[in-house]
């Protein structure tokens, strides 16, 4: 069995002007170990898919349906309709999560050590001074120097590679399975990026742990993951292991968004390849394909089909599923 | 060769550090912008690239006149605008625009688009051929949006959509010389890839310079013809963009270019990654000799005492004493 394991997962938000389908019946499975990035652009649901069984959305006008189970020590587990005290024993213990900003998720009033004991007291009946010692274990583990002298430090004194060290060391605190990594380099520059990707890559050897990392970044996906899910318009539309994702994506939205990324090893007089058009409004999807509208294979497709009809998540080999009315009846 | 557009020499902006109170002493100097010299050619594109802090928006909007430099000179056409007052930088202003990184926050809310970038013409006294609406339509349409999106406001477009009205904008008065302050960085990929192509086509078909600001070097590498990295205010190499990616001199190029992941697992597996040790010095404190000298792996005695100036190494300026 899977450590997590997301079946049909949907997220609605009711906004004043009808009703948003963030996340519209994603399933995926992750393996202990292992790396899976999610990637698309704003509004795609990649970040929202995971805040939602996290129990990190608004409750009231979000309704979240599907199912979500993760393995623990006391058995598997459903998170979808869990109770927020009940959740709140998984998150930060079980399944950790380090943001994109780690000024806004570091709180400024309270020292780091604060911070890092807190995060370690929530879930353990151990002494205070146990906890502390835990922190300066996994300060020094991440890279911050002096670790015992840096927990009286505040956010504000660590630039944003060193906050961002604080925030993986803090999401480590109770060894989780899973870390759900948020854009965790977007603010930060390239230098500072490839420390903190091989930083996790190490932790992640290191305790075993199942990354699920969120990126817009194909390059950053290229040297981290595993196995990519490609999302777009709440759905998942294409997914298969990196190589073969970034040797033969299937899907014209895959396809236009390898072509859209420049790149440092092509010629510098290469024109970019980009996609026509805007990404769709999620309140006013047609009922064909979300891409389609973008699309520059559709007229391949015979009847108008891609307008009319949206496309089933196919198997096109072993591991690599498209949503794609090209590949239909294609397959092996 | 043609005398070039603009040409910056030993160029400083530095911003006082005022101490915790209201009235305290000034504390220190900000050496954002610390000695910088360059020459823009008609229609030619200059990346300016390096990380956070290093000084390549202040250098843009210093160039600009948008802050008073500090000392140094700004020739504009062969003529000297770094001790202009704004009033005489006036009449220059239709020559020399902007484009911002942020298209929510640069474009006034409350207006239309038509009204945006009408405004250029207003401040200016000037009256296109065809009338104002006429030629911000035309405009509109030119950077890929439709002439009906003159009474629409900000709001209602896109990100990508958004950043071609400013775009529109930065054109109304027929610049020659435009700088790109991170056009792209807050776009998605798939909308920022239609943006890079736009710049490249207008620059093409009106003859502009770009002075292309960004962090992203994949991005420059694009549209760039020569490439300036900058590092703690200062200028390391200046080379044209064919052999900067393939063949860096200065140690800090390699490093950062080595940083950059290859959208392309195999390549990235392979891929021999500098990573740099230690965090990037305060500008207020910079390292005496050379600026890089504290992160360098290749520093010695001469790299700690004596700065190292830009020379000649093939087709590149370096600024290091052992240049690769």
């Amino acid at each position: 069995m899977s450590l997590l394991s997301v079946h049909d997962l949907r997220v609605e938000f009711a906004t004043p002007d009808g009703i948003v389908k963030a996340v519209d019946g994603i399933s995926f499975d992750v393996e202990r170990g292992e790396t899976l990035a999610i990637v698309g652009e704003s509004g795609s649901g990649k970040s929202v898919s995971n805040l939602a069984y996290m129990g990190l959305l608004p409750k009231g006008k979000t309704k979240i349906t599907g199912s979500v189970t993760l393995e623990t020590d006391n058995g598997p587990v459903e998170l979808i309709g869990m109770e927020p005290e009940d959740i709140r024993k998984i998150r930060g213990k079980d399944i950790a999560m380090i943001f994109q900003d780690p000024m806004s998720a570091l709180h400024p009033f309270y020292s780091i050590g604060d911070q890092l004991v807190e995060a370690h007291q929530a879930h353990n009946k151990v002494e205070k001074s146990v906890s502390q010692e835990r922190a300066i274990e996994l300060l020094t583990l991440v890279g911050v120097a002096d670790a015992k002298e840096r927990l009286r430090a505040y956010p504000h004194q660590f630039s944003g590679g060193m906050r961002q060290r604080v925030m993986i060391a803090m999401a480590l605190m109770n060894n989780p399975s899973v870390l759900i990594a948020d854009e965790p380099t977007t603010a930060l520059d390239v230098t500072v990026q490839a420390q903190i990707l091989k930083l996790i890559a190490d932790l992640q050897k290191k305790f075993k742990m199942a990354v699920i990392l969120i990126t817009h970044d194909l390059g950053v996906v290229a040297g981290a993951a595993d196995r990519v899910n490609v999302m777009y318009a709440g759905k998942l539309v294409e997914s298969a292991s990196v190589d073969e994702l970034y040797a033969k994506p299937k899907m014209p939205y895959t396809v236009g968004l390898l072509g859209s990324v420049p790149r440092m090893d092509r010629p510098h007089e290469d024109r970019l390849t980009a996609i026509p058009g805007q990404p769709p409004s999620l309140m006013k999807l047609s009922g064909g394909c979300a891409f389609a509208p973008r699309c520059t294979r559709k007229s391949e497709v015979p009847g108008n089909k891609c307008e009319t009809t949206s496309p089933e998540l196919i198997q096109i080999s072993t591991g690599h599923y498209s949503r794609c009315h090209l590949y239909e009846g294609k397959t092996k | 060769m043609s005398e070039p557009l603009l040409e910056v020499t030993n160029l400083e902006k530095f911003f006082p550090v005022s101490g915790p109170g209201m009235f305290s002493r000034e504390r220190g100097t900000n050496k954002a912008v610390n000695g910088l010299s360059f020459t823009l050619k008609q229609g030619e594109t200059l990346g300016l690239v390096g990380e956070s802090g290093c000084g390549k928006s202040t250098a843009g909007r210093t160039v600009l006149k948008l802050y008073d430099p500090t000392s140094g000179s700004i020739k504009f056409e062969g003529e000297e605008i770094a001790d202009y007052s704004p009033r005489k930088m006036k009449p220059l202003r239709t020559q020399m625009q902007m484009i911002f990184q942020d298209p929510q926050a640069s474009l006034n809310p409350r207006q239309t688009v038509g009204a945006i970038i009408s405004a250029s013409y207003e401040v200016h006294k000037i009256k296109p051929e065809g009338g104002v609406k006429t030629a911000v339509q035309d405009l509109l349409e030119r950077v890929g949006l439709s002439a009906e999106h003159f009474d629409r406001y900000p709001h209602e477009f896109s990100g990508g959509q958004r950043q071609r009205i400013g775009i529109a904008r930065a054109l109304a008065l027929k610049p020659k010389f435009i700088v790109c302050d991170e056009p792209v960085s807050a776009l998605d990929v798939s909308i920022q890839a239609q943006v890079v192509n736009l710049l490249s086509d207008l620059r093409d078909d009106f003859g502009l310079s770009y002075l292309f600001i960004a962090h992203d070097l994949s991005v420059v590498q694009h549209i760039a013809d020569r490439v300036a990295v900058m590092y703690l205010g200062k200028i390391m190499e200046i080379a044209p963009t064919s052999s900067i990616y393939t063949a860096p001199h200065h140690p800090y190029t390699k490093a950062l270019l080595s940083a950059v992941p290859i959208p392309d697992p195999k390549l990235e597996r392979k891929r021999e990654q500098i990573v740099l040790s230690g965090e990037l010095p305060s500008p207020m404190k910079p390292p005496t000799g050379c600026v890089f000298s504290t992160r360098c792996w290749k520093a010695q005695a001469k790299c700690f005492t004596e700065e190292p100036q830009l020379r000649k190494v093939e087709s590149s300026e370096v600024a290091c004493h052992f240049p690769e």
